[in-house]
Parts: structure tokens; sequence; C-alpha cells
């Protein structure tokens, strides 16, 4: 049986304190496989995000088991962790700093963690995520979207990672540009045998890059399945039902029942 | 699908924006015309399509410039109108929905009174009056408790709400056309149906146009009659929505190509390979 990379127990996370506090993850499991890609689906509030950022350690306030290859995790991460997961955010305008150069937004993962070496590094990972030597010195407002994401990938990639968190890395870009990211993951998960835990809303998306998915509502995992069921349309929960048919198109009968 | 009359007719429209670096050319020299129906413009960011829609109102504001031959509306050419007259055409009998409730609601504006405004400035109704008919629209776009949703601020309601009583404060003077820019793009799929169906429903009970711009091509194709395809601002295609999968410009083709889809797995995503002859070659009338 292969390791799992991945494995997240009975996992709740709260937000505020007191009687303000609110559960945004309920009881939450799942657990990847060492190469899978594993896609966590909902609509916004549904906790997925929350899940990721509790992982990547943005997030303190939560309770139950996290593991990383099968060493569980404390509050408080230490810097081999970082070296193994690396997290690509939603929005490339927002998560590089705009007044970085290409550059340094890439070297700096490698100072914090005082690796020498930094200008081959940061070459190869620029050839990798298909820019060239060219991007180096430029600005984040000197790229375009799809660029500006090549670049944060490139920079997830920097500490050479086993697992990426992925949070919504398309959803902010193009059709045509979206192919190319998602084309590029999979290039870059094949060639470094990475694996992917990635969030979304969009279930064709998932139904591309994912080999398992789990639907979450309200903070829980609704349902389990592999995408082979989500394609044959087997899905049991109403809900997982509904978001599937939303995501086939637009469908004047769909509400039909409902209203009646 | 509904009788051919023409609402609005657009010919040779252009949008200019001088820049330190030139002019940036937006939109350049399309034609099209709408009558009572769904007609859906698509394309990328950058095609033009946002620019289209809000030129029809003339909303580009300086130092953006925006000609055309004729905007007809109802037979009267809107180029021809003073901007008072304008005023009274916008919202009243065009009105159009923007992406995003957060930023097109007044955020310290009871929803109310935000959508009673609308209705009172265009019809001189008394408050009562305007009142009862914003909560009657209210429940038009299947808002339950309008009562309290009509006593709260913007920052109270979700995003599906917002969008919602965007589209109330949009339908209550009646407008014959809608334009509807990424109306549902913010909000999640399910939510995103609804709304669609209630901006259905509108058009076929009332007989409105509506032109619904949109980057999501398997939303368009689903949703409306008629379909532009717009690239580098200009149309490079137009065809009957349910015959958008076979789509003959190799940009179309492109962008359906590139989408991932749930029932057909691939190994990888077809790339667009944009050609420059795209940007120049004359763009398609789409009178039809």
């Amino acid at each position: 049986m292969q390791r799992r990379a991945l494995e997240i127990a009975n996992l709740n996370v709260y937000f505020g304190e007191g009687e303000e506090t609110f559960q945004a993850v309920n009881d939450v499991s799942f657990s990847v496989e060492k190469g899978g890609s594993y896609g966590l689906v909902g609509e916004s509030g549904s906790g997925k995000s929350t899940v990721l950022r509790a992982i990547s350690g943005l997030i303190d306030d939560w309770d139950g088991q996290i593991s990383v290859d099968g060493t569980p995790l404390q509050t408080k991460r230490d810097k081999a962790f970082y070296r193994k997961i690396q997290m690509v955010f939603q929005d490339p305008y927002a998560s590089l700093h705009p007044r970085h150069t290409v550059d340094r937004i890439l070297s700096e993962p490698l100072k914090l963690h005082g690796i020498k070496d930094i200008e081959n590094r940061v070459l190869t990972v620029l050839d990798d995520v298909g820019l060239g030597k060219s991007f180096r010195f430029r600005y984040p407002h000197q790229l375009s979207g799809g660029q500006r994401q090549r670049v944060a990938v490139a920079r997830s990639l920097m500490l050479e990672p086993d697992i990426l968190l992925l949070d919504e890395p398309t959803s902010a870009l193009d059709v045509s540009v979206q192919a190319e990211i998602l084309n590029l993951l999979s290039d870059l998960r094949k060639e470094r045998n990475l694996t992917y835990l990635m969030v979304t809303h969009d279930l064709a998306v998932v139904a591309h890059m994912c080999d398992e998915i789990a639907v979450m509502s309200h903070g829980k995992v609704v349902e389990v399945m592999s995408v082979e069921q989500m394609r044959n349309s087997e899905p049991k929960e109403a809900y997982t039902r509904e978001l599937l048919m939303a995501s086939k198109g637009y469908d004047p009968e769909f509400f039909a029942a409902e209203d009646a | 699908m509904i009788e051919k009359e023409t609402l609005l007719s657009v010919e040779d429209l252009w949008v200019r924006f001088p820049t330190r670096n030139g002019v940036v050319e937006a939109v350049r020299g399309i034609s099209f015309a709408v009558g009572r129906e769904r007609v859906g413009i698509v394309g990328e960011s950058g095609s033009g399509k946002s620019m289209t829609g809000r030129s029809i109102l003339r909303l580009i504001r300086p130092p953006g410039e925006m000609t055309a031959k004729e905007i007809t509306f109802k037979g009267e050419n809107l180029l021809d109108y003073s901007e008072k007259q304008m005023r009274s055409v916008r919202g009243h009998k065009i009105s159009m929905v923007m992406q995003d409730p957060k930023f097109s609601l007044n955020p310290v504006m009871k929803v109310g009174k935000q959508i009673s405004e609308a209705y009172r400035l265009h019809s001189g109704a008394s408050r009562g009056q305007a009142k009862r008919k914003a909560i009657e629209m209210l429940e038009a776009v299947q808002i339950r408790d309008a009562e309290r949703v009509y006593n709260s601020y913007p920052h109270e309601v979700s995003g599906g709400m917002g969008q919602r009583i965007m589209i109330a404060m949009m339908l209550i003077p009646d407008p014959d056309l809608l334009i509807a820019d990424e109306p549902t793009s913010a909000l999640d799929v399910t939510v995103q149906m609804r709304v669609l169906a209630i901006m259905d429903k509108l058009v076929k009970d009332r007989g409105m146009g509506l032109i619904f711009i949109s980057h999501d091509l398997h939303l368009v194709s689903s949703f409306c009659d008629r379909v532009i395809i717009m690239y580098g601002g200009k149309i490079v295609e137009t065809c009957k929505a349910s015959e958008l999968h076979n789509a003959k410009h190799p940009y179309t083709r492109g962008l359906l190509a590139a989408l991932p889809q749930i029932d057909e797995p691939k190994k990888s995503l077809a790339v667009l390979d944009r050609d420059q002859a795209w940007r120049d070659q004359e763009s398609v009338v789409a009178y039809d």
C-alpha cells in the first residue's frame, strides 16, 4: 500500500472567541496518497479554503489531527515543514509583492532557508514554469495574469516541496490561460512526483486535475467520491447532484420541480 | 424564440482611450442588433465586451471616447440625445446590472430605500407606492421575507441576495432592454442558476431584450438565444447559441477546446494559439 502524504482526521477550525466563536470546519477527515491529486469542492463559505489554511499554518485555532508523511503536526510549524508543503493562492494580483521583482520574489524562500545557489535555482525554476530568464527582473505589473500565476507556482517550487496546496489557482484567469496553467500543473506533478491538494468551486477543473474529491458544505464533508463516480453522475447527495447539474450550464427545468 | 423586432441597433461602434503610449482601441468598429431576445456577448478580459455594454448607455468616462455611426434604440438615435435626455433613458428604458453587488449598492443606505429611490426617480410615485412596488419586486426576484430585506443594509445580505436586489432595482422601472455585465460571475454556481432563472422568467414574461455579457461560454450557450463572440475589440463570430459547439472561427473553437469537460477526460487541455490575423480581419456584422 502506498503511504499517505497527507492525512486529516477530525479537523475542526474556529474563528473568533467566546460566544462569538464560529466553527468554520466541522469534523473533516480525508487523506491524500503520495503522488495523488485530491480535490476539495464546495461553494463560498463551505470551509474548503479554511482547511488549506489550517494545513499550511495560516490559521492557528484548530484541533484534530493533521499528519504529513505519517508525522502529526503541531500548531507551530518548523522550517522543515515549509520545505515539504507550499501553497499557491487564488489571486495572482494579490499574492505577489507589487514592488518586488520576480527575482526577489523567487529568491526570498531560499534566503529564509539559508540555501545558496540562488541564481541557478531561480533560472531553473523560471524555465520549468515556462517563463524563461527574460522575466527575471520584471515587476508583477509588467506581467499578464497567467504569467503572474506562473511566478506564484514558481515560488511554491523554490524549496522543492513534495506537496502543493492549490487554492483556486485558476479562478481569476481567462479560460485559455486557465488551460495553460492547468497543463503546467499537470506536467509539474508528473515531472516532480508532486502531491496536490486542490481547492476549487469548478467541478470541470477538479474532474480534469484530480483523482478523488471531497464535496464540502457548511464546514462539513458531505460526500467523498472518485472522479470516475462523479463523471458517471453517481453522486449520492442531493447537494452534489445540484452542483453537478449547475456546472453543466443553465437548464430552465432545473428549478421547475423545486418551485412547484 | 421570440419574434423578431429590433430594439437596439448599433452601427460601427468605436471606443478609444488615449494613453501615454498612444491611443488604445478597446472596441473597433462593431455593428450588432438586439431584439426582444437574449443575446450573449462572450470574450476574454480585454476583448471589449464590457465597454460595448457601457457604450450603449454612453457611460464611457473621459478621457475615454466613444464614436458610432448610430446607436438606435426603438427608432431613436441615442447619439443625438442630450445628457439630460440620456438620464431619462438610463435605468428607465435601458437598465444595467454590473458584476459585483458589493460595488454597485450604496453601503450606507438601506436596500429598500435604494430600490424605491430608483422607482420614484422615474415614475414620480409617492413614497408609499414606491415601497409597495419595491417589496413586490423583491418578491418577484424570489427573496423571502422581503420586508426584512427592505430594511437591511447591503452588508447584511449575502452575495446572491445582493445580486437579486440589483436585478430588482434595475427591473422596477420596467425597462425594454437589460444589459447584464457578468451578473452572476461573483456568485456560487447554484445561486447563479437561481438568478439566471429569475432573469429568464422576466425576459419571457415582459418581452424584455437582454444583453448578457460573460466570459463563460458554457453558460452563455445554455442561457442565451444568440451569441456574439468578441476578440481584440471586434466581433469575430456570431451564431445561434445552440450552434455554438459548431463554431467555425479558430478563436471560438480554441476557447471551446480549452475548457475542461466533466464527461470527456483529456490528458492535457488544448492551448489557444493566438493569430495576429484575428485582430486584423474585419469585424463580423451581427444584426441577426
